[in-house]
């Protein structure tokens, strides 16, 4: 599913942030614990999916927690979208 | 606080843990001026050893160069031992002065503030000129100075992949609605040994509205046809809104830094930059060593040019060995190993055949790219380098690596 944002998240992810010839990333790889990605590239992240979700994620919910993987970014993103 | 038991229990639980985990840096003592040949103590205790260094960061051979020496005697006579101050309290001397501008005039800027090192001015120079309005975008690989200064900043940070021009542009288009955008380089990156292709990022940031700043520690009076620096090899000199760079490499070895560039933000530096305002001035000796350094490069390019020329036989001679090398056209020539108790391994054997070089890997360089990096000096010979040569070839020749691919040593090896 193309529009899935999962694989929209996945998609981003993979193209911003894989050095070449690493693993590729499935929905549960840790982003943030994992080093993928580090906490200045997460800004560009978090503005991603701000523009493409027409949603605004306040500062304090940004947390490497929230963050650490596609799925636990899709969850954020499903509960902005709604509120 | 009492420092218990408990306490030093933990802290000598993580160095524990450090050791571990290879991670635990020892020095090694040198009991000689810094040169192509040094003696060394290692391991402590053990009787001294005449070894040929391939690890400083010594690339103009100016560290002990009598004249320098013979300078910084002069300062230190005239001007005395310290300041006892900061800058702008009563620390400041006409010669600090003139080292602005003697800066100044060599990298091609406006103007130029010191500081005690480069890692000082990185630490200062983003707070000082920058705001939460702005952003920095800064190259995955810069030096871990600049990754600090980018943290005590309140800009917005964000990165783009290693000198990859279509991802810093798609990062540039992405932040125009801020204020002001800085774009964050190594002008030569010090693990790999490459150069930031910076008539590529002027343009861009031309289009883009973004200012340039470029770490200069590992191109500053050797990069370019005359040593001013990556600007002068890519054709873009006066064209880097800010550059920092270090006086404890090529430009004498010992210790200071600098900001220099477009003069509103030097003086914003003068006026907030906290390392700055709230450390001492560069000695007077110091300063006095680094201006004769400058004489020197002024009235000729021969040290830059055997430095080049060493550079290239070095590299030469390492890949007719058979060694898998980092490519790159500067004196840092990373010979490959991927694994990093080979890197270790391999060290060691090089030190008992006479070669001091050390091994780098993860955290310092990404998993699976251990490495000797090799640094050629201006102070080295040909005798130095083929003997250098015939002690990687030896040792080469003992892991069994020599005409192997990355493939073949980290099948052998292990990542």
């Amino acid at each position: 599913m193309a529009d899935d944002p999962k694989d929209i998240i996945l998609k981003y992810v993979t193209a911003e942030y894989l050095e070449e010839g690493a693993d590729p990333l499935t929905h549960d790889t840790p982003l943030i614990s994992g080093g993928i990605v580090d906490s200045f590239s997460m800004v560009s992240l978090k503005r991603f999916l701000e523009n493409k979700y027409k949603i605004s994620i306040p500062e304090d919910q940004a947390t490497p927690e929230a963050f650490d993987t596609v799925n636990k970014i899709a969850d954020l993103v499903k509960r902005f979208t709604k509120a | 606080m009492a420092y218990t038991d408990k306490t030093r229990e933990m802290y000598q639980g993580t160095l524990q843990g450090l050791k571990e985990a290879g991670l635990f840096k020892q020095e090694r003592l040198i009991h000689s001026p810094q040169a192509a040949d040094i003696e060394v103590e290692f391991p402590a205790g053990s009787p001294l050893r005449k070894v040929i260094n391939m690890c400083a960061n010594n690339y103009l051979g100016l560290s002990s160069h009598p004249d320098v020496i013979q300078a910084a005697h002069e300062g230190l006579r005239t001007r005395g031992y310290g300041m006892s101050s900061v800058r702008f309290i009563c620390g400041t001397q006409d010669i600090h002065k003139e080292l602005e501008r003697r800066t100044t005039e060599f990298l091609g800027t406006e103007d130029t503030i010191l500081f005690p090192s480069c890692m000082d001015a990185n630490a200062g120079v983003f707070e000082a000129v920058l705001t939460k309005d702005d952003v920095m975008i800064s190259d995955r690989l810069v030096h871990a100075s600049l990754i600090d200064g980018i943290r005590l900043c309140g800009a917005m940070p964000d990165t783009f992949k290693h000198s990859d021009m279509a991802h810093l542009e798609q990062k540039l288009q992405m932040h125009q609605d801020r204020r002001l955008r800085l774009v964050i380089t190594d002008g030569v990156f010090s693990m790999d040994g490459d150069t930031a292709k910076l008539d590529e990022m002027v343009a861009l940031c031309d289009k883009y509205d973004a200012m340039l700043l470029v770490d200069e520690s590992h191109a500053s009076g050797f990069i370019g046809r005359t040593g001013r620096g990556t600007h002068e090899k890519y054709g873009v000199l006066g064209k880097i809104d800010i550059i920092t760079s270090t006086f404890g490499k090529a430009l004498g070895g010992a210790t200071g830094g600098c900001v220099s560039g477009r003069k509103e933000l030097v003086e914003m530096c003068r006026q907030k930059a906290r390392p700055y305002l709230f450390s001492n001035t560069i000695a007077p000796v110091i300063v006095a060593g680094i201006l004769k350094v400058f004489d020197m490069l002024m009235a000729s390019t021969e040290r830059r040019d055997k430095l080049e020329r060493n550079a290239a036989y070095w590299r030469k001679g390492l890949q007719d060995a058979g060694f898998v090398l980092k490519e790159g056209d500067t004196p840092i020539v990373p010979v490959m190993l991927f694994n990093a108790k080979l890197a270790q391994d391999f060290s060691r054997a090089l030190y008992d055949e006479g070669v001091y070089a050390v091994g780098f890997f993860f955290p310092v360089v990404a998993q699976s790219q251990a490495r000797i990096r090799t640094q050629l000096s201006a102070g080295h010979e040909i005798h130095h380098l083929d003997k250098a040569l015939e002690a990687f070839t030896k040792v080469g020749r003992k892991f069994d690596i020599l005409g192997k691919t990355r493939q073949e040593i980290i099948d052998r090896f292990g990542m």
